[in-house]
């Protein structure tokens, strides 16, 4: 019955002048994420995003799509009907009510909205005809103007539009209207979500991955990839980065003391994913990290990770309980993937007791003894980087 | 250079198996319960492959019905006796050590109202006889037991255990996972004593989704699919042609020149275990325990051809993996076989290696592809790599 969508956003209608930048990146997006499904055609119209379906699409799968658009608010089915003349209107919108609601004893309220100023009959009037129609046509039906059970809009347009369900949409903005930012994909449960979160924000996203071989094994890039295209679907494009973290690994290994090792690494790793981020001109990092979560999350550890790079680090999931992230990572369809058991960098060598409550001026000083070799490493790291492109 | 040494969880076809492979699915592409042409020559390659292989186990090729894996062969051995024997009693006896495509069949029937026992190994996998021969009673239907071990290579005296079973109990039905034997031993299911006995085609350099079940014509199985009643209605599907041709033309290959193949492969076997053990901190598992230092042929020889365990003292396993697959040398971990799912080794618990030794134990397992060189490179490559992995470990 539905044959196009009528496509509702929140916050893109608060900005002033730039409107029309969120609106076309809203309309590119629901493009993007539709065109592999068939051809659709997706268009502004006065403040609202129309998307016309075509023969035989896939109803669930096309709202599926739609729910991972970023900025959308609600998802409204909506039927078309010709503008021809009022007797044909009243049919359509009589036969509509007719198939959605079988059970005719429900309250009702018929709105009205007149994009076309021309059309003969204003929006009250619309709304009174149109009401007297359904009456007469459905008698069980009951009239409530403050809390119907059936809210059925009318929108004339240069045709007419007729819906009554909203479906919820994501909510946020539209990716690509916030800038770029590049996340630490690790692998585990959390930074997937991270990356999900920021980039609901309207931030277009990249992301760099730590391996090491072999005491990381392909299989785990490939989950980190798989994450990664888990990402992207609400994304769209990104660029993985995969960073040969193992040289730099062991140096720190022989260099320093043994509970700093996670807590220097972190930081070697924050440095070469801000470099990475400028070449991308990103604006900032993401990380998925929680306070307290494990030892290299406590607050003295993100204090001593944090000062490293000066340019900011947004830790979305900062306050959040696990249980929560988890909820989100099912949601979003990353946590099936997260939970494959293998080793990431950061747990190969990872002390039995590793410090939870960093000293600055201790982690300076033992960084110090990596002097004589960890530039030319960390310029090899970054030379050597692999792009994996996600689609 | 790449040196692929994991011959036991897969092989490459060999070319004449491609070759008529590809044969089969361009050309003779009919399905053999046609009643045309096409059918009937697509039915040809069914009967030629189980001549073959009944040619190669000296049965009848009535005796042979075709399935998906080993694994589907184990499945349909037990399942399929459990279910055709069950008046005759529940109890179903089997070792520790035997691969998950029979311990999981096993352990469902044992949810179906039917009694396991499991027969303990000494240290060199060997089951211990006299633990087996007490535990039948007056309603052992079925003893299972497996040719050659998937993940140490131990070996048991299969026709022996044949014998003596019989001999308490004449109607035991004997089944035999022959998975990691068929192409290494003469495996004669008539003159052994073996009523069931299950291959693999991805083992022995032919296709994946190829195997097979030797059922002894005087023993009656279930179905364990149910369809079309293809295969006599033992194992209803519509027949893979080509992977069926591809298994008995690898087993014609497999068993051409065999003795000398196998001498070469014991000799390869026995070169490595004793480079290798010359290597710091290694120990050889699943070897008999008279073996000595010299690791003489006689005691290689009570172990499968091509199977090496080895343990690394010091070094996790995975890492090694990784770090020799980086020098493009593949080997296993433990069992590759089952999953990729990290999970303590059933064979190397059973045969009570140290604890920190099993998450440090690869699996070398070489075919009749495999050269001197390729292991030469090998133990190279490891000579170089396990002071340097034993530099950096958890602390």
């Amino acid at each position: 019955m539905f044959r196009a969508f009528l496509i509702k956003y929140a916050e893109i209608g608060l900005k002033g002048n730039n409107r029309y930048i969120f609106e076309n990146a809203l309309r590119d997006r629901i493009a993007g994420v539709l065109n592999p499904l068939g051809t659709y055609n997706v268009r502004k119209e006065q403040g609202r995003v129309f998307v016309e379906c075509p023969e035989n699409y896939d109803y669930e799968e096309t709202v599926e799509a739609l729910q991972r658009v970023f900025g959308i608010s609600s998802i409204c089915p909506v039927v078309v009907i010709d503008d021809s003349d009022w007797d044909a209107l009243t049919k359509g919108v009589g036969d509509y009510v007719d198939t959605m609601y079988p059970d005719k004893n429900i309250t009702f309220k018929v709105m009205a909205k007149r994009a076309d100023k021309n059309y003969p009959l204003t929006s009250p009037e619309i709304c009174r005809e149109m009401g007297a129609y359904l009456l007469k046509r459905f008698p069980e039906l009951k009239v409530d103007v403050h809390q119907p059970e059936l809210r059925l809009t009318v929108e004339v347009r240069t045709r007419v539009y007729v819906y009554s369900t909203d479906i919820p949409g994501p909510g946020g903005m539209p990716v690509g209207t916030n800038g770029k930012a590049m996340l630490l994909l690790s692998g585990g449960i959390d930074s997937p979500v991270a990356g999900y979160m920021i980039a609901k924000r309207g931030v277009s996203m990249a992301a760099v991955y730590f391996h090491a071989p072999p005491y990381t094994s392909e299989r785990a890039k490939q989950k980190v990839v798989d994450l990664a295209k888990g990402i992207s679907k609400y994304t769209g494009r990104m660029k993985l980065f995969v960073v040969n973290f193992t040289d730099i690994q062991l140096y720190i290994y022989d260099k320093c003391p043994h509970n700093e090792l996670t807590i220097i690494m972190r930081r070697y790793m924050m440095r070469i994913a801000e470099k990475l981020a400028e070449e991308e001109n990103c604006l900032g990092l993401v990380t998925g990290e929680s306070i307290g979560q494990v030892a290299s999350q406590t607050m003295h550890s993100l204090a001593s990770t944090n000062e490293v790079c000066s340019m900011p680090v947004y830790r979305p999931l900062v306050a959040f309980d696990k249980k929560d992230i988890v909820d989100i990572a099912k949601n979003i369809d990353t946590y099936e993937t997260s939970i494959l058991p293998y080793e990431d960098c950061c747990t190969i060598f990872v002390a039995k007791h590793p410090v939870t409550k960093p000293n600055l001026k201790t982690i300076r000083n033992s960084e110090r003894r990596l002097e004589e070799g960890i530039d030319d490493m960390v310029d090899m790291a970054l030379k050597t980087v692999e792009i994996i492109n996600i689609d | 250079m790449e040196v692929y040494l994991d011959n036991s969880a897969t092989t490459k076809v060999t070319d004449a198996v491609r070759d008529l492979m590809i044969k089969v699915l361009y050309e003779d592409y009919g399905n053999p319960s046609s009643m045309h042409m096409m059918g009937v020559i697509a039915e040809r390659y069914l009967k030629e492959s189980a001549q073959q292989i009944a040619d190669c186990l000296k049965v009848d090729p009535k005796e042979i019905i075709f399935t998906s894996s080993g694994t589907e062969a184990n499945n349909l051995a037990l399942i399929g006796a459990a279910k055709a024997y069950h008046r005759r009693g529940r109890h179903i006896i089997t070792t520790r050590i035997e691969h998950p495509s029979v311990h999981q069949p096993l352990l469902d029937l044992e949810e179906n109202d039917y009694e396991l026992d499991f027969i303990p190994v000494d240290n060199s996998g060997r089951i211990i006889k006299d633990k087996l021969y007490a535990s039948i009673k007056a309603d052992t239907i079925l003893v299972s037991i497996m040719y050659v071990n998937n993940e140490i290579g131990a070996v048991q005296d299969i026709e022996e255990i044949a014998r003596e079973i019989k001999s308490i109990k004449n109607d035991i039905i004997f089944h035999v996972d022959g998975i990691q034997a068929f192409g290494k031993y003469r495996i004669y299911p008539k003159r052994m004593g073996i009523d069931l006995l299950s291959i693999s085609g991805h083992k022995i350099h032919g296709p994946k989704g190829s195997g097979a079940l030797y059922v002894n014509d005087s023993i009656r199985i279930k179905p364990i699919l149910f369809g079309g009643g293809h295969q006599r209605g033992l194992r209803s599907g519509t027949e893979n042609v080509p992977a069926i041709a591809g298994l008995g033309q690898a087993a014609v290959e497999l068993y051409k020149d065999f003795e000398p193949k196998i001498q070469r492969m014991y000799e390869l076997k026995q070169s490595f275990i004793r480079e290798v053990s010359k290597l710091e901190g290694v120990i050889i598992n699943g070897l008999p325990k008279e073996t000595t230092e010299d690791f003489e042929m006689d005691h290689i020889k009570m172990t499968a051809p091509h199977i090496i365990s080895v343990s690394f003292k010091g070094v996790r396993s995975e890492v090694l993996l990784h770090a020799l697959e980086e020098r493009g040398v593949y080997v296993s971990a433990g069992s590759a076989c089952s999953s990729h799912h990290p999970q303590p080794s059933k064979a190397l618990i059973a045969i009570d290696i140290p604890k920190d030794l099993i998450d440090s134990t690869l699996r070398f397992s070489l075919s009749e592809m495999t050269t001197r060189k390729d292991l030469d490179y090998a133990i190279e490559q490891l000579r170089d790599i396990l002071p340097k992995l034993r530099r950096y470990t958890r602390r």
